[in-house]
């Protein structure tokens, strides 16, 4: 090894803070959840878990986590048949509009959510969707889509659909040769697929914060209106507990990915 | 009448696209009815109230605090490509000349952030950033300052965290990009006699040139849109274009003047990405290569 080069020390220091300054926020949640203080301390003065009970505690939260859980279940459940039968048949089909198709349904990455947001509320107020449990999760399913098409693709990229003939030829029909065949390979990528669309409809606030109300708003829509007004330790508890749930959702999708598919 | 007999392979061709058509077509649908079609209603609803008007489009380009807000909206996206762009290129680097175990740390560091929510990042934000935040506090008690800085519900607080927000999104094209460059480039320029930085000069920097332009139009392009941060950290005095729309629609109840900014929002972002297309494959902007 040369020894390292002035040049390569400033690399070292300026990685070393650019790093720190994009895990720091990450880290910062937890203690201040766990802290007994009204006010943000740091360090916390003593060690309390009063945000958690008031969380727990509080019927309206409770409420707006068994949207977000229903409406993040269902997503996935939506979403991730209809991505995968797209990506399937992106994959496999010759036709020229394929092409077209794929970029159509990679569109929610591309318009800026708040447009999207705006322009479903619009549609939303005309057919009575507003503030409805379908409608959350339609929307959802749409942000979602992308993320199993993309995943599911991947997948498919490395399978050889020669193996799917073979199994024809030997008498399945089409669809039992997909499921012995065609699917036990891709499974990993189906499964990092609908792991991310739930992210996707746990994390989303934009299109929830027009389009839901009443009893049906989100976890996010909450959080969102009440950071807007105060800094109520409870949300860094809640914070805390959706980042644990994302990195674990996270672990399992890496994990799957990395044994093939 | 003569009936051809179909030919079986065309048959069996016109089946098979048939089937993939049918199994496209329920994510088609979602997509046409939930994205297509409320675009769609936007870009109609700007023009178009009891009669064809060009009335919404005439107040976003010239009144005062329409054309204020596009311009502050690009002057922020573009300080936080050129600041995400300055942060993110080292740490490319550094990953690209480590040993694999030591980069998979540093790429796992950066997509660290990206995986929690962007609300959660945003009261983590506020804590450390605000009067009696973390930073504040720090400093006083360093004796640094005497009077807390404002260092959030400005422009400031809003760049710093849209900065991390975005910058793994600069990293990671930047690093795919970097990979590709072969390491015997840099070893050739250094038998011939040039300096390490002259070999970064000449040989890699235009070589990860295609990364940098990846990078940049994708942390500029999301930055565009920005909703969440500027709302909660610009303390209402950074007006982004996002901001802008939702006022319009949820205060005062202007639908067409919020339509016509949105339309103009997303024909902004189309041509970048079309201008974008000429010079690399928006395959790698996305992500997907």
């Amino acid at each position: 090894m040369m020894r390292a080069s002035p040049a390569r020390i400033v690399l070292y220091v300026i990685s070393a803070l650019v790093l720190v300054y994009l895990i720091l926020p990450v880290l910062i949640i937890a203690p201040i959840s766990f802290s007994s203080a009204r006010f943000l301390t740091f360090p916390p003065p003593s060690f309390s878990l009063r945000w958690y009970q008031q969380y727990f505690s509080n019927p309206a939260w409770m409420q707006a986590t068994r949207v977000t859980l229903t409406v993040a279940l269902l997503t996935v459940v939506i979403a991730t048949p209809l991505g995968v039968a797209a990506a399937y048949a992106i994959s496999q089909s010759k036709l020229r509009i394929m092409r077209l198709i794929h970029m159509a349904l990679l569109l929610p990455l591309v318009v800026p959510i708040i447009i999207t947001a705006v322009g479903i509320f619009f549609v939303y107020a005309r057919v009575g969707l507003v503030a409805t449990m379908p409608g959350l999760v339609l929307a959802n399913v749409m942000l979602g889509l992308p993320y199993v098409v993309i995943s599911v693709l991947a997948g498919l990229q490395s399978f050889d659909p020669a193996q799917e003939m073979v199994a024809r030829s030997l008498g399945m029909n089409r669809l039992r040769s997909f499921f012995a065949v065609t699917l036990p390979q891709i499974k990993s990528s189906v499964v990092a697929g609908g792991i991310f669309a739930f992210i996707s409809a746990m994390d989303e606030t934009i299109v929830a914060l027009f389009i839901s109300g009443g009893q049906y708003q989100p976890l996010t829509k909450r959080m969102f209106t009440a950071l807007r007004d105060e800094i109520d330790p409870t949300i860094a508890a809640i914070s805390t507990l959706m980042t644990a749930a994302s990195f674990m959702l996270v672990l399992l999708a890496s994990t799957r990915q990395k044994r093939g598919g | 009448m003569t009936t051809s007999v179909p030919d079986p392979s065309l048959k069996h061709q016109r089946r098979e696209h048939a089937l993939m058509l049918a199994l496209v077509s329920p994510a088609l649908l979602v997509i046409l009815a939930l994205i297509v079609l409320p675009v769609g209603w936007l870009a109609w609803q700007s023009i178009y109230h009891d009669g064809f008007t060009l009335e919404n489009y005439r107040r976003v380009f010239t009144e005062d605090v329409y054309w204020r807000s596009f311009a502050l909206t690009f002057e922020i996206s573009l300080a936080v490509t050129v600041i995400a762009l300055l942060l993110g290129y080292p740490v490319a680097y550094l990953a690209n000349s480590v040993p694999k175990g030591w980069s998979i740390l540093i790429l796992s560091l950066v997509v660290l952030p990206f995986w929690t929510s962007v609300l959660v990042r945003a009261y983590a934000w506020l804590a450390l950033l605000q009067r009696t935040g973390v930073i504040n506090q720090f400093l006083r008690y360093l004796d640094v300052i005497s009077e807390p800085l404002a260092l959030v519900h400005n422009t400031f607080g809003t760049v710093v965290a849209t900065v991390h927000i975005l910058l793994p999104f600069m990293v990671l094209p930047l690093y795919a990009t970097m990979q590709k460059i072969p390491g015997d480039l840099m070893q050739a320029g250094a038998s011939l006699g040039a300096s390490p930085s002259l070999t970064f000069m000449r040989v890699f920097l235009p070589l990860s040139l295609p990364g940098v332009l990846a990078g940049c139009t994708m942390v500029f392009v999301l930055c565009l849109g920005f909703y969440i941060t500027p709302e909660l950290l610009g303390g209402g005095r950074t007006v982004m274009v996002s901001m802008l729309v939702s006022r319009n629609v949820e205060l005062y109840n202007q639908f067409g003047a919020a339509s016509a900014v949105a339309v103009v929002l997303l024909l902004s972002v189309l041509a970048i990405f079309f201008v974008v297309s000429r010079f690399i494959s928006l395959d790698r902007v996305l992500g997907q290569k």
